[in-house]
């Protein structure tokens, strides 16, 4: 019998089911389809007027409508699309009843631009518009809801009920480590014998005029706006910034000991995780690299393993001179002369940064590397940073044996996370 | 739906080693335990006029935040924040310390979002002649770059990590009141389970804010016309946005007494669960489920509760404090306001503290509710009960 318990005499802990959306569509087959062929997912914006932006493109999703819009609520639509799907292959539970907690990664939530725009017309032409005569039209039950919507809590208050999940669910943010925050506290729930399921879901769903502007006004996007597609460039020389992305991504998380006992089909298994923050700039990396090098080791270090035994490194790679800069200075400092060897490649490059989500996103994706053994490419690579010698599998998936994944996620506000994923128990 | 809880297996003994307070009523332990029993509240009627808030008192960010243009790069909730864990890790004794803090975990309970109130005005006063593109062009020419990252949820971690260097880890959790239970929820499991040593956890919010005072008004949540106390509501229900930081340092026993901390209390256990509340009634059960997973109680215990003043949720608690009359009550609200994601940690500190000062601080109640208690509380029991969803418990106990 094989052993349900890690080196560490934790619970192992396994991925069963799985969802993505992308901007380059719904599903898993879909996704991964596109991610291979290189296809990128970065359209000109039309879902608003972009007169006067600096950045006109990005990965939106607009195959899945909600009417009204509100980034709100297609991040929760995205959810509950990447829920079903994670659910729905993993067999868990009844319809509306998931035996176990809800860990959402969601971006913060708050009143937008066309419930703004209601107030200031419920307020009429009379009356100056200010704050003041906004909340003496606000109550009475007229926007109440407005309250629901846009509490912080909403997004994981209505996928909780939805999807029946147990307890009390967790929104996080650890803003572009989101994602993998989530699957982090899941696989700590599991190896704590809290539970013996956990549902993660990271969603965004962000790409609307004010966020679009906050991030250009940073000036942390790129303004490669045509054509569109050759946008976000990880690694290479004319790299000019990030794109923002929608986009979901689920797993369904289990013991290995709980799914085993179902007759479930095990995707992979999630082995290590690490974080570290970073006290340097609020949107810098500190320049010595070092908390990224301590989130990747203490990820190793969780794992039991050691660098040589990881195969491929799924990039945070969100093509801004910085982040690439500084994730090969982590990756080189841990993994030696192996750092200008092993694939490295970034998702990014062809569905954009979709935030939040990112984490979660790329983990499925991590997992659908381990399952058809083959490494999604880097595009729009060509022209090489000489000071990034990674082998970014460039513009052309590549077949590999793949035995171990390490995921990298780092956010603004100096948040690091990183998440190893194997084929089998390490 | 069944509640998560943080027992387990778990085994490690967890203390409450650090206590940070900026509220309404002052800063530090000393000056909230002198107003408590003073019955003073500091409330404002005019300022927001007709909406009661709770206006931060006066406090110097310099001693907690010396950079200025740290301050500059934060909104007043990550001010408020920032400075009120700089006195948590103080008042546990590791301020500076770099070892304890490289290692130290963290999980912030934050909301976020304050707006440029005179930006969004003067785009909506324009609207009605506007082209397409001129919300473009008024934010990309309006909006401060910094502003965004005062905003972000998670940047109120973000700062205490620059600020005072806490980063083993940083995670931020959002969704109101619950986002405080569930802080405190996980930091103790993880270090119960041997997962973490030290973390600091807490909130903070700056209720002073308009935008603010429109999310509730949206649910009719705000408490207008005169103040208050929470339990003499029940004509005129609604919340008083509070203005405060309350941040712990929880560690384990081991790691407490290896290092030589005093501890305040022990924190026992937290719990927590989401009713669907769609019929009246499931608030009051799903504290009750609550109160028999939270620890067994013996004679000298008492309940501190965050409830917020606004119907149906405090009603509802209300009735379920009815059916355990025998344990002196006290609502932070009606002191603090409703401080949203901080009333959980802010009801951890009050317990904590009272429990180290030995005396549960007086009544301030004229309807009879909250009752002496003459005994030093040996047990304290602190209900979050979220005004729209959420809730939680925990058991803070002394260390005999």
């Amino acid at each position: 019998m094989t052993a349900t318990r890690d080196k560490f005499g934790r619970p192992i802990v396994v991925v069963t089911g799985m969802g993505v959306v992308t901007s380059l569509g719904s599903g898993k087959s879909d996704n991964w389809k596109k991610l291979t062929a290189g296809e990128s997912g970065i359209r000109t914006i039309t879902r608003f007027p972009t007169d006067g932006l600096k950045t006109t493109m990005a990965g939106t999703v607009d195959f899945i409508p909600v009417e009204p819009f509100s980034s709100t609520d297609l991040s929760e639509r995205l959810g509950e699309v990447v829920a079903e799907e994670a659910i729905g292959q993993a067999g868990i539970g009844t319809k509306g009843d998931f035996p176990g907690p809800l860990f959402l990664a969601v971006a913060p939530v708050e009143v937008e631009w066309p419930q703004r725009q209601e107030l200031g017309r419920a307020i009429g032409t009379s009356s100056e518009v200010d704050y003041d005569a906004m909340l003496r039209v606000s109550g009475g039950g007229r926007f109440a809801q407005y309250h629901r919507r846009f509490l912080f809590g909403s997004v994981a208050d209505h996928l909780a009920e939805k999807f029946g999940t147990k307890g009390s669910p967790i929104s996080l943010s650890t803003a572009c480590a989101s994602g993998a925050t989530a699957i982090q506290l899941g696989v700590e729930a599991i190896r704590r014998g809290e539970a013996d399921a956990t549902l993660c879901v990271a969603t965004d769903g962000s790409v609307n005029p004010e966020a679009l502007i906050r991030f250009s006004l940073l000036s942390a996007l790129s303004t490669h706006n045509d054509p569109p597609e050759a946008a976000v460039r990880p690694f290479s020389k004319n790299r000019d910034g990030f794109v923002m992305a929608e986009g979901a991504g689920a797993l369904v998380l289990e013991s290995y000991e709980a799914a085993t006992a179902r007759g479930a089909q095990i995707l992979g298994i999630l082995a290590g995780c690490g974080e570290l923050a970073d006290s340097f700039h609020r949107t810098r990396s500190s320049p010595d690299g070092k908390p990224i090098i301590g989130c990747v080791r203490n990820a190793l270090s969780d794992a039991g393993m050691a660098s040589d035994q990881i195969d491929y490194i799924n990039a945070h790679g969100t093509g801004t001179p910085e982040n690439d800069k500084m994730e090969y200075l982590g990756i080189s400092t841990v993994f030696g002369e192996r750092a200008t060897q092993i694939p490295v490649s970034s998702n990014k490059s062809m569905v954009g940064h979709t935030l939040s989500a990112a984490g979660a996103v790329e983990a499925v994706f991590s997992l659908l590397t381990l399952e058809h053994q083959r490494i999604p490419p880097t595009i729009n690579y060509d022209i090489p940073d000489p000071a990034i010698p990674f082998d970014v599998v460039p513009n052309k998936a590549r077949d590999a044996r793949v035995t171990a994944v390490m995921s990298n996620s780092f956010g603004f506000g100096g948040q690091n996370a990183t998440l190893i994923l194997t084929r089998e128990p390490v | 739906m069944t509640e998560t809880t943080s027992s387990g297996p778990a085994t490690a003994e967890v203390w409450i080693t650090g206590i940070g307070l900026a509220t309404s009523l002052g800063e530090g332990l000393d000056a909230h335990w002198d107003a408590l029993n003073q019955r003073r509240i500091n409330v404002d009627e005019k300022g927001f006029a007709p909406y009661v808030v709770h206006p931060l008192a006066p406090v110097n960010f310099d001693t907690q935040i010396p950079k200025k243009g740290d301050q500059r790069q934060m909104e007043a909730w990550q001010r408020i924040g920032t400075y009120a864990a700089g006195l948590a890790l103080e008042s546990a004794g590791i301020k500076g310390n770099k070892e304890i803090l490289a290692r130290m975990d963290m999980i912030v309970a934050a909301g976020g979002g304050e707006r440029d109130l005179a930006v969004d005005s003067n785009i909506l006063n324009s609207e009605g002649n506007s082209a397409p593109g001129f919300l473009n062009e008024r934010l990309m020419n309006d909006l401060r770059p910094t502003l965004f990252l005062a905003q972000l949820s998670n940047l109120l971690a973000g700062n205490i990590a620059i600020v005072h260097g806490v980063t083993g880890s940083s995670r931020t959790f959002m969704g109101e009141e619950a986002a405080g239970v569930d802080a405190a929820r996980i930091a103790l499991a993880r270090i119960a389970a041997g997962q973490s040593d030290i973390a600091l956890i807490g909130g903070s919010q700056n209720g002073e804010r308009k935008d603010l005072l429109v999310l509730y008004e949206f649910g009719d949540f705000n408490l207008t016309g005169k103040f208050a106390p929470i339990w003499s509501r029940r004509d005129k229900s609604g919340f008083a946005l509070g203005s405060g930081g309350a941040f712990l340092v929880i560690e384990s026993r081991a790691h407490a007494e290896a290092r030589g901390a005093k501890p305040y209390a022990r924190l026992t256990n937290v719990v927590a669960d989401m009713a669907r509340r769609k019929q009246p009634g499931e608030v009051t059960a799903t504290l009750e489920k609550l109160w028999s997973k939270v620890g067994k109680l013996g004679n000298n215990a008492a309940i501190i509760t965050g409830a917020t003043g606004a119907k149906p949720a405090t009603s509802e608690e209300l009735t379920f404090l009815s059916k355990h009359p025998d344990f002196p009550v006290r609502a932070s609200g009606t002191t603090f306001g409703h401080t949203m994601e901080t009333q959980f940690p802010l009801g951890l500190a009050l317990a904590a503290l009272s429990i180290e000062r030995g005396a549960l601080f007086p009544p301030n109640d004229p309807t009879g509710v909250e009752v002496e208690m003459s005994k030093p509380p040996a047990q304290i029991v602190v209900i979050g009960t979220g005004h729209w969803r959420g809730e939680g418990m925990a058991l803070v106990e002394a260390i005999k």
